[in-house]
């Protein structure tokens, strides 16, 4: 690691930080619902809508040509991001919810039928449930549910005696936005194959705060949204597998995903247009190339770094808060600290602390399997970024006092 | 701070009326909110000239939904259904605009404060909802 992370510079870089909330300066302690953006970020998207604005992949005019280079930039950018082979591999979505819903209605509905199982954990988010259930539904398949433990950690075991013969695609999330468990996502990928079962990753918690290798983990599927990367909203990411994503039928029909159409047939685009109907999110994939370069120019060494340092940090200060009691407490985790108080439900602890600036999420983070394996309603979630500080942590500890004694 | 969490509001919270469950209810209602899981479930009895007799809330989550639930409850012996509809109503302008001058609404007054955490006025209102969801159904089975 080198020595030049300086995160009082890094702050400088994210204009919102300098806010006041409620008269207190702004503690943003939101990230795992999003993060918040450099203004190389907001410049990318304010440059491209004064200078550049155009549709892609149309005209024969320069502005045209300059939106369409600047489009493709930023796939080639995601691509290296995550280490795929091919930018043909690079899909633009519109966040992670789109990516998972694509491989269910696309790939899902061609090769899943009667009595195949698709293999889910106990803590995806909403967004790698719903899905699944309604392509079970349509098609007669069955899901399954992958148990954890008390301290939030995937019980492997399980896993490996719920893979047959019928598993037709596992789809686990990387990252849990609920309680921060980093998951052995390489494991589960080996063991998917082994019975012949395409893997989908959920990365929307992963990729903001480590390095990820689609080749190395060899996921088959891999999704994530741009605005918890420090990009913004409207813009994600699915990766596929060329040779999934060629098999598999378009997603949406319309504009941009065909090569010729006439009423008796059309044929549909090469990759990765195939799945990109209609005008894309110009601005957004933009930005969240500028995102990237952000990511990449601080480096993940020391962005880790400090972040296991402040998870280590606000761990050991809750732990020490009486009544409090921190869920997820697995070995590997990434910037989350969910956690529930006697005193006080988390909706109270979430505006007590509102009132002193602190950003927090408190519910059921769009997780409610989680929330009933726990036997809780819902928790408050700090969840961190590389620009929040020890002094965040301290804050926070010193907003828990405050809602002890109001409640106590 | 102390806006929202006030005496009468933690007292409330942290001694709810109205708790013992009605075996013969003839309105039941039970609202969800969906954001954080949180429920309020009430059950009212009606006298032979449809007056309430009974009134029965249990509820779950937050401090605001729990007081809510109590002071509603509080509101409720002795009225008829439109008279509840009223409340309800006023309760609801209360939460918009303040409770001035509002002598009907008992201690649900006290949560006028909640129009300040604009995002709060939903835990405050489930327990109407509720109460409206319930009312609405036993008029529809009774004509």
């Amino acid at each position: 690691m080198t020595t030049t992370f300086n995160v009082n510079k890094i702050r400088n870089d994210f204009p919102i930080l300098k806010q006041q909330v409620n008269g207190c300066p702004l503690v943003y302690l939101d990230n795992g619902a999003t993060s918040q953006k450099p203004q190389s970020v907001i410049d990318a998207i304010v440059n491209y809508y004064s200078t550049t604005n155009s549709n892609v992949h149309r005209g024969v005019h320069t502005m045209s040509q300059q939106a369409t280079d600047g489009y493709e930039g930023a796939r080639a950018k995601v691509r290296q991001f995550i280490n795929a082979s091919d930018d043909r591999e690079i899909i633009f979505t519109r966040n992670t919810t789109e990516g998972i819903n694509l491989v269910a209605h696309s790939y899902g509905r061609q090769n899943i039928g009667p009595g195949d199982d698709i293999i889910v954990s106990n803590m995806e988010h909403h967004s790698n449930i719903v899905p699944w259930q309604m392509l079970c539904e349509e098609k007669g398949a069955n899901l399954r549910v992958v148990p954890i433990d008390d301290a939030g950690e995937l019980l492997v075991d399980e896993y490996e005696k719920m893979l047959s013969s019928r598993t037709k695609l596992v789809s686990i999330t990387h990252v849990s936005n609920a309680l921060g468990t980093i998951l052995p996502a390489a494991q589960i990928a080996r063991m998917a194959h082994a019975h012949g079962a395409p893997i989908l990753f959920d990365g929307a918690q992963a990729v903001p705060h480590m390095p990820v290798d689609v080749q190395e983990l060899d996921c088959d599927f891999y999704v994530f949204s741009g605005h918890k990367l420090f990009g913004p909203t409207g813009i994600g990411i699915l990766y596929g597998k060329a040779e999934y994503l060629e098999a598999m039928p378009p997603f949406l029909g319309g504009g941009e995903m065909i090569k010729s159409v006439t009423f008796e047939k059309t044929i549909y685009n090469d990759l990765p247009y195939k799945f990109e109907g209609g005008t894309p999110d110009i601005a957004g994939a933009i930005g969240l190339g500028a995102a990237i370069d952000y990511v990449n120019d601080l480096g993940f060494d020391q962005i880790t770094a400090h972040e296991d340092e402040l998870l280590r940090y606000g761990t050991d200060a809750l732990s020490t808060i009486e009544g409090l009691k921190i869920i997820g407490t697995a070995e590997h985790k990434a910037g989350i600290l969910s956690f529930v108080m006697d005193l006080a439900h988390p909706h109270d602890i979430g505006t007590i602390l509102d009132e002193q600036g602190i950003a927090v999420r408190t519910g059921h983070h769009c997780a409610q399997p989680v929330m009933q394996r726990f036997q809780i309603p819902a928790t408050a979630r700090a969840s961190l970024a590389f620009y929040n500080t020890k002094e965040d942590i301290d804050a926070l500890v010193k907003g828990i006092d405050r809602v002890i004694e109001v409640f106590s | 701070m102390d806006g929202l969490y006030g005496d009468l509001v933690m007292d409330h919270y942290r001694n709810p009326r109205n708790r013992s469950p009605i075996s013969d209810a003839d309105i039941e209602a039970e609202e969800f909110n969906p954001f954080c899981g949180d429920r309020a479930t009430l059950q009212l009895k009606l006298d032979g000239r449809g007056n309430i007799c009974g009134v029965s809330a249990q509820a779950e989550g937050c401090s605001i939904i729990q007081a809510a639930t109590s002071m509603l409850c509080d509101q409720l012996q002795g009225k008829s259904l439109d008279e509840v509809a009223e409340i309800g109503e006023r309760y609801r302008l209360a939460l918009r605009n303040g409770a001035e001058g509002e002598s009907e609404l008992g201690d649900l007054r006290a949560l006028q404060v909640v129009r300040q955490y604009p995002v709060r006025i939903k835990c405050a209102l489930l327990p109407l909802t509720a109460l409206e969801e319930g009312i609405k159904a036993y008029r529809e089975k009774t004509g």
